[in-house]
């Protein structure tokens, strides 16, 4: 770490500084204070302070969104846990030779197009889609079906899209665990069970809350999976706040909705950062560190 | 046995993530219009994508806004890195704020949150906040990777550099720069590819004057399924591939 001494290193410093507080936290300040606005007639805001906006959120019909979404979120976070944790405990301990490859695999549809694989589960749930026709083949059903505009429709759009995001850090917290404490539990008469119980799961921690936040906060604002999937009879969190901004011209209210997103967020970030301090792993950005380095692994 | 059953487990996970995309891609040379069984081979839903001038205009700019999005954030990425890694300095702590705020906060948030900004600053939404969006949306992701570049560099080389006369904009362009290159030259292809790719920051800042392939995709896919849509996913997911594998080649050569 040096002082500044260059012209250089100055202005690169205040460039990124500017950029990032104009952009970055200039909007995120004028969403939190709009919150406290109320609605203008002209200019969508005015200057009158209220809290009535996040009164209104009090409402029935919002509560039911709400709670409908983070049960949605929630389901498809635990699935995607349950069925990819294995998955990434498989490819961490895959041969050395297989696994960059493997772990390629994942990473590809990570960085695909989420609306296109939105898409895909349509032409697979839809009626005389590709589900449909393959169960009949089988003759587990004896007319074509359609699993469109349901939730669990939803419920599978969001896991096929989500899967990789929960699989890659996962595989990031599980490749580093040091596979002769496994060993030293056995050793030490622990059951298989045990040893995961106390040994593995403590370890892996970190890589399990960061893989169900990137999980569980896209499932709350990718609106566009449950209207492709769901129709217009399901309204969750992202399609509410989406149409408080664009169809309602309700901008305090959405910014409060969106609020109230930011501060689940938080407390999960609390809970993250304590499991990191528990596995005695901290420093400055370790969050985003390993946020990042698993999307971009 | 168990070895069996781990790896039909990884292929049958591996199955859930690719046939829906096959299927797509497979769908996108059927020649049936409504129907979802084979009806014969055919190039002709591509060429009715390529024919199709407004799609193109969208295309076009999309790689417009992908290109000149990662090419900024690339370098605004890369040097919010090097002065975070090699300097203390004020705004240090608005700097990591800021990467954390963008790194956790979701999309949607991030998106009317730039929305409610520019129009509080009367900018009409168009190319210019959208750029201005994508590059915010990346620079992390280009940070992120070259500190992580910048973590295993050998400080010695750029303190032999200045023993010699270099300053410090000289260092960092013969010295610095040219070793820290493959991470941003990832960091610019990934920066691409999350440009490319994003619904809902664009959903919100693209304004209706400038349109882009994902919003295209999405008002769309909104309408029903028709082939021709089977083929332009086809097309970008294999952009997609591309531009992953040669992004996986130059960090795995930076790992060397």
């Amino acid at each position: 770490m040096q002082k500044i001494s260059s012209r250089f290193v100055r202005t690169s410093i205040v460039v990124v500084t500017l950029w990032l507080s104009i952009f970055v936290l200039a909007p995120q300040a004028m969403l939190l204070i709009a919150t406290f606005l109320e609605r203008g007639q002209q200019d969508f805001l005015t200057t009158t302070f209220t809290l009535g906006n996040y009164v209104r959120l009090f409402d029935p019909v919002f509560l039911l969104i709400f709670w409908e979404s983070f049960r949605l979120a929630g389901i498809t976070t635990l699935v995607c846990l349950l069925f990819g944790y294995p998955f990434a405990y498989i490819l961490a301990t895959s041969r050395r030779t297989l696994r960059p490859w493997l772990l390629l695999l994942v990473i590809i549809p990570f960085w695909t197009n989420s609306l296109i694989r939105t898409y895909a589960m349509v032409i697979i749930l839809k009626s005389g889609g590709v589900l449909s026709n393959v169960l009949l083949w089988l003759g587990l059903i004896d007319q074509p079906i359609s699993l469109m505009y349901t939730d669990f429709a939803i419920f599978i759009g969001f896991s096929y899209t989500l899967l990789p995001f929960m699989i890659l850090p996962l595989f990031a917290a599980i490749e580093k665990l040091d596979m002769r404490l496994l060993d030293a539990s056995k050793d030490l008469g622990a059951t298989a069970f045990q040893t995961f119980r106390h040994v593995t799961l403590p370890l892996t921690m970190p890589g399990i809350v960061a893989g169900c936040m990137l999980v569980f906060l896209p499932a709350l604002g990718m609106f566009y999976v449950p209207e492709i999937l769901g129709g217009s009879r399901f309204m969750l969190l992202g399609n509410y706040i989406t149409n408080q901004f664009l169809m309602a011209r309700d901008w305090p209210l959405g910014a409060a909705a969106s609020t109230i997103l930011t501060a689940t967020l938080i407390m999960m970030i609390l809970v993250y950062l304590r499991s990191v301090r528990a596995s005695a792993r901290s420093g400055e950005g370790a969050l985003e560190g390993e946020l990042l380095s698993t999307e971009g692994a | 046995m168990m070895k069996r059953l781990s790896s039909i487990y990884l292929w049958l996970v591996y199955a859930f993530l690719y046939v829906p995309i096959g299927i797509v891609m497979v769908y996108s040379f059927n020649s049936a219009r409504f129907a979802t069984n084979w009806r014969g081979f055919t190039w002709g839903w591509y060429a009715k994508l390529f024919a199709n001038r407004q799609l193109m205009d969208a295309a076009l700019n999309t790689l417009t806004v992908a290109t000149l999005a990662a090419t900024l954030a690339a370098a605004l990425g890369t040097l919010a890195a090097l002065v975070l890694h090699r300097y203390r300095f004020r705004g240090r702590k608005v700097l990591h704020g800021s990467i954390f705020v963008l790194t956790v906060s979701p999309d949607i948030v991030m998106g009317i949150a730039m929305l409610m900004f520019f129009i509080a600053l009367r900018i009409d939404l168009g190319f210019l906040t959208l750029l201005i969006a994508h590059i915010t949306l990346c620079l992390p992701f280009v940070a992120v990777t070259v500190l992580a570049r910048l973590a295993e560099f050998d400080e010695n080389i750029v303190e032999a550099a200045k023993d010699l006369g270099a300053t410090e904009s000289r260092a960092f362009r013969h010295i610095i720069l040219p070793l820290i290159m493959p991470a941003v030259a990832a960091g610019w292809l990934l920066s691409f590819t999350l440009s490319m790719d994003d619904v809902l920051i664009s959903f919100f800042v693209s304004g209706p004057s400038f349109e882009i392939l994902p919003l295209k995709i999405y008002s769309m896919v909104r309408l029903g399924v028709k082939p021709d849509i089977n083929a332009l996913s086809a097309v970008m997911f294999t952009l997609t591939v591309v531009l992953v594998l040669t992004a996986h080649a130059l960090t795995k050569a930076r790992r060397k």
